[in-house]
């Protein structure tokens, strides 16, 4: 049970927060100028490293907004979280 | 000699196997049987071989029993079992068995934050403990074994509670036992067990070491046992575990054992140190032991002490992450860092003397404080606390001559030979080697053989034990009931169920309820002599013919507010919703960004800047968040507001073409209201919205008031079409209407790979619009393929058989061999009063181009039945009837 630290609420059990996925995945400007193969990418490709990984969190059953959050994936330790 | 010293303690009754004995205030049942002379306890699982006590904790290996009474309770250690008047338990054949009646006990959770938590309440752990108590942090402390709670003062203390768990930022989980030990006297209003779920700042690890046992021919009969057990029950429970003793040791363990057991009077007829060349090679008896073969010599005993080492008990510490590092002086696996804040001590940490267990109990709560940031006083050092020479462990002895009969897992029958046994089927791992034999699997998860299972793969493999390490540890430390995990969250209680207002109608109705999410939504309403197709029946002719009503109160409901409101419904849906004038309504249909429908819902524009969003009964805190996933994380710039406003509105449906004529009698203002409009009216006195949308294709109306004022409404609805004799129907007769028009219900007839396209709702796909929410994915090739599979209608040639939903498609009625090309499958399925006869919603490749086809559906071990495809639409397809 991870103790996240919400930005916005302070830290709290992982349990109130669910999982966003990899951050910093922007939905494109403009999707239509995207091949197929890039279109594809976007939707299906994402990291896996070993090691720090910023990702998503939403405080679904607390301020219910959402947040980045740098976790090794090692350890599971959240080394930072941002907004 | 009498097995029990002299004591003044509660004679306390109970049977084992059927036999009456006493035992005495404070006793385990393992202590008692051994008082009693019990020296077989059961068999093993496998092999059937008699078993005896061999510890005297949670380790214990072979000593398992049933409890009887007060309540059945499979495969309980009998040395963690505490001795009440009256207990019943018997002895197991390796398995226990589960009540059949169900469990009248409670259960509950405790959440507790501390600033150091201590596990284990040995001299470390109540040095730790006691010196953190005094500086003014919160301390737990927590111990398996009945502990007096003012043990620490200033501290909490929970005895009979193990912490079975360490997960990550130093939370750990632990089971407190509160009632068994009372017994028959066990308050009925009192949980037995208790969870508790701890954060603490820091952990100090007091949870001691484990004897091993070593592996030779015969180490498993009744009358083996641990050293320190053997001391345990003499000064614990004033019980000689033999009359004649025989010690096998290669370590101070066994020794000091020997003298104690002969200072309380027990012989001692031998002590084989392996140190100094010294062996056991077997044992004899039946069912438990009368001799011991030690160096080749026959010498009669009823007790043989073993030790083969200690194994600091390092569970919890590996859980948490800690790395582990092998001692060969030592023997056994020591820490060796862990990222989280936790600290082993004492026998944890390999020190096995008294006082040095004391001195670094000080040590180590000195360094949880300073981490804390409290201040400490110097600390004395603390000595290496090793009471042997380096070597000072045993694996093995005589194994070669029987091989088979050298246990390494008693639990698990699990033998040396086993051992070899995969070896030599090329197995490498020690975790491979544990799938293989099973070693380290029963319920002692291998506590007292784990090490010693790695040691007989190492001789097999000449590897040694620092290269091969030892299995995972995991959770649970001991087994934990599934009744103490879910606490208080069962029966009525595993999950929030969601009534609407007028529930207690549809209860005094004898409605049986159909769960939808969490909401009961009333089913259909059945009377006298009804079944489910015959009021189904009823409930749709009268919606086709004359008037029902619905409670549709279950229905997600968003309220989307603010200037960019339709730009943002504009991207999220594939239609167009800024072109909504307000008063207008518009049915929506939502895909995720794979282009696969992920709901669909009716939007009305309640202002310039104001929607209300319907969306499933199922789905709206998922559309909820979809909406605010991408206002919050894509597009902050726009200023758009959703409020779940569910629960703030019930509903009422009123369906069929004297609809409008009964709201007629209880609203004024609703004779020229057009489909797809709304409007505020005032019906029966209420403040009303009411909407001309419909999910039945009939004349409609869906009526919202204030939460509260639903069974007022409900009931004047209901009674204002009496002269119409106005029928209340449930979800099924909803699901029928729906299905007689092909209307799609987001997931029965979807299931996360259909699009737009492929339910026929293209017309409802923007192509304006320059982007939203799965528009590109649209046109990826396999979204653009022409034979995907579409929604269509089925109508079997038998028209009284109703398809069971979830059958298969195929293209002949004699099936190919297999794998039989599968066309698709029927995801709705009913029997229409309206058609006079049964049809289907199915999802079927090229569908569309398959219209008038004959397809084949097989019935599982029944025939092969003939459906024609149709278009989806069966029933007014004209749409004629939306009017009334």
């Amino acid at each position: 049970m991870l103790l996240i630290d919400c930005p916005w609420c302070g830290p709290r059990n992982e349990d109130e927060f669910h999982y966003g996925g990899q951050a910093h995945v922007a939905y494109p400007a403009d999707p239509a100028a995207l091949s197929d193969e890039e279109w594809g990418r976007y939707l299906f490709v994402r990291d896996n490293p070993k090691g720090p990984f910023a990702e998503r969190w939403c405080h679904s059953s607390g301020c219910r907004r959402w947040f980045n959050a740098v976790r090794d994936t090692r350890t599971n330790e959240v080394l930072r979280v941002y907004r | 000699m009498n097995l029990r010293l002299p004591t003044t303690a509660d004679v306390l009754r109970f049977t084992f196997d059927g036999v009456e004995y006493t035992g005495h205030a404070g006793d385990t049942l393992a202590a008692a049987l051994l008082a009693n002379g019990v020296r077989q306890v059961g068999t093993s699982v496998r092999l059937g071989r008699p078993r005896g006590i061999m510890s005297a904790g949670s380790e214990e290996p072979t000593g398992v029993v049933q409890i009887e009474t007060p309540f059945a309770d499979p495969l309980r250690p009998a040395t963690m079992v505490e001795l009440f008047d009256g207990l019943a338990a018997t002895g197991l054949a390796g398995r226990g068995r589960l009540a059949d009646v169900p469990d009248p006990a409670r259960y509950d959770a405790v959440f507790a934050h501390c600033d150091v938590l201590v596990v284990g309440a040995g001299p470390a752990g109540t040095a730790a403990a006691a010196f953190a108590a005094r500086a003014g942090v919160r301390v737990m402390l927590c111990d398996e074994h009945p502990r007096d709670p003012a043990l620490v003062s200033g501290a909490t203390v929970l005895g009979r509670t193990t912490v079975f768990g360490y997960y990550d930022d130093n939370y750990l989980v632990a089971v407190e036992r509160r009632t068994d030990h009372l017994g028959f006297a066990a308050p009925a209003d009192m949980a037995r067990e208790r969870i508790w779920r701890i954060r603490a700042k820091r952990v100090i690890l007091a949870t001691g070491a484990h004897e091993r046992l070593i592996a030779f021919p015969g180490n498993d009969r009744p009358g083996v046992m641990l050293a320190g057990a053997a001391r345990t029950y003499l000064h614990r429970f004033g019980v000689v575990a033999g009359r004649r003793a025989v010690v096998f040791t290669a370590n101070r363990s066994g020794h000091q054992a020997a003298e104690d057991l002969a200072a309380a009077g027990v012989e001692i007829a031998a002590v084989a140190d392996a140190r100094e060349g010294r062996t056991v090679t077997g044992t004899e008896g039946a069912p438990a032991l009368t001799a011991v073969l030690v160096d080749g010599r026959r010498v009669e005993a009823d007790l043989l002490v073993v030790s083969g080492g200690w194994s600091p008990v390092l569970h919890l510490y590996s859980q948490a992450g800690g790395r582990l590092r092998y001692d060969e002086d030592l023997g056994a696996f020591l820490p060796d860092g862990c990222r989280q804040a936790v600290e082993p001590v004492g026998a944890a940490a390999g020190r096995y003397d008294h006082d040095a267990c004391a001195a670094d109990g000080v040590a180590v709560a000195a360094r949880a404080l300073t981490a804390l940031g409290v201040p400490t006083g110097p600390v004395p050092p603390v000595p290496a606390g090793r009471l042997d020479p380096p070597g000072s462990y045993l694996w093995r002895a005589a194994i070669d001559a029987a091989p088979h009969e050298a246990f390494v897992d008693l639990q698990r029958d699990v033998t040396v030979a086993d051992i070899r046994r995969a070896t030599g089927a090329g197995l490498r791992s020690v975790e491979h080697v544990k799938r293989y034999t099973t070693a380290g699997t029963a319920h002692d998860q291998g506590k007292t053989s784990g090490l010693l299972a790695s040691a007989t793969v190492g001789d097999a493999l000449g590897a040694r034990i620092a290269e091969l390490g030892v299995t995972t540890f995991r959770p649970p430390y001991t087994p934990v009931s599934f009744a103490a995990l879910a606490g208080r969250d069962r029966g009525d209680r595993f999950d929030p169920v969601r009534i609407t207002a007028i529930h207690d109608w549809h209860v005094a109705r004898g409605a049986p309820f159909e769960n939808v999410g969490q909401w009961k939504r009333p089913w259909y309403y059945p009377q006298p002599g009804e079944d489910l197709d015959a009021a189904v029946h009823r409930e749709c002719v009268a919606a086709r013919t004359g008037v029902a009503m619905m409670d549709a109160s279950t229905l997600g409901k968003i309220d989307v507010r603010g200037p960019d409101a339709a730009e943002f419904l504009d991207r999220m849906y594939t239609n167009v919703m800024s072109s909504l004038g307000v008063g207008a309504v518009r049915y929506g249909v939502m895909c995720r960004l794979d282009g696969m429908v992920f709901d669909d819902g009716t939007v009305a524009r309640l202002a310039e800047d104001r929607f209300l969003v319907t969306t499933t009964t199922g789905n709206a805190a998922a559309v909820l968040d979809w909406f605010e996933e991408w206002l919050q994380t894509e597009w902050p710039d726009l200023e758009v507001w959703c409020t779940s406003v569910t629960e703030q509105w019930s509903t009422v449906a009123v369906v069929g073409p004297q609809s409008r004529a009964v709201l007629g009698t209880i609203c004024g203002s609703l004779a020229d209201l057009p489909f797809m409009r709304w409007r505020d009216a005032t019906v029966a006195g209420l403040a009303a919205r009411v909407f001309r949308i419909s999910f039945s294709g009939e004349l409609a109306f869906e009526v919202n008031v204030p939460w509260w004022q639903g069974p007022a409404l409900w009931e004047a609805v209901h009674a204002a079409g009496q002269p119409w004799g106005i029928t209340p129907y449930g979800t099924q007769t909803m699901h029928v209407l729906r299905a007689e028009k092909g209307y799609p219900i987001i997931g029965q007839d979807t299931d996360g790979t259909v699009t737009p396209h492929d339910l026929g709702l293209a017309w409802a796909v923007s192509k304006k619009k320059t982007d939203f929410i799965g528009k590109r994915s649209f046109t990826r090739p396999d979204t653009a393929r022409p034979d995907r599979k579409h929604l269509v209608g089925l109508l079997p040639e038998d028209p009284a058989l109703r398809l069971p939903e979830g059958a298969h498609l195929v293209a002949s009625q004699e099936l190919p061999p297999p794998p039989v090309p599968l066309l698709g499958h029927v995801t709705s399925s009913y029997h229409s009063a309206a058609l006079g006869r049964t049809f289907a919603l199915a999802l079927v490749r090229s569908g569309r181009n398959r219209l008038g086809d004959r397809l084949w559906v097989p019935l599982g071990d029944g025939p092969v039945v003939p459906v024609t495809v149709t278009a989806p639409v069966l029933y007014d397809p004209e749409g004629t009837r939306r009017d009334g």
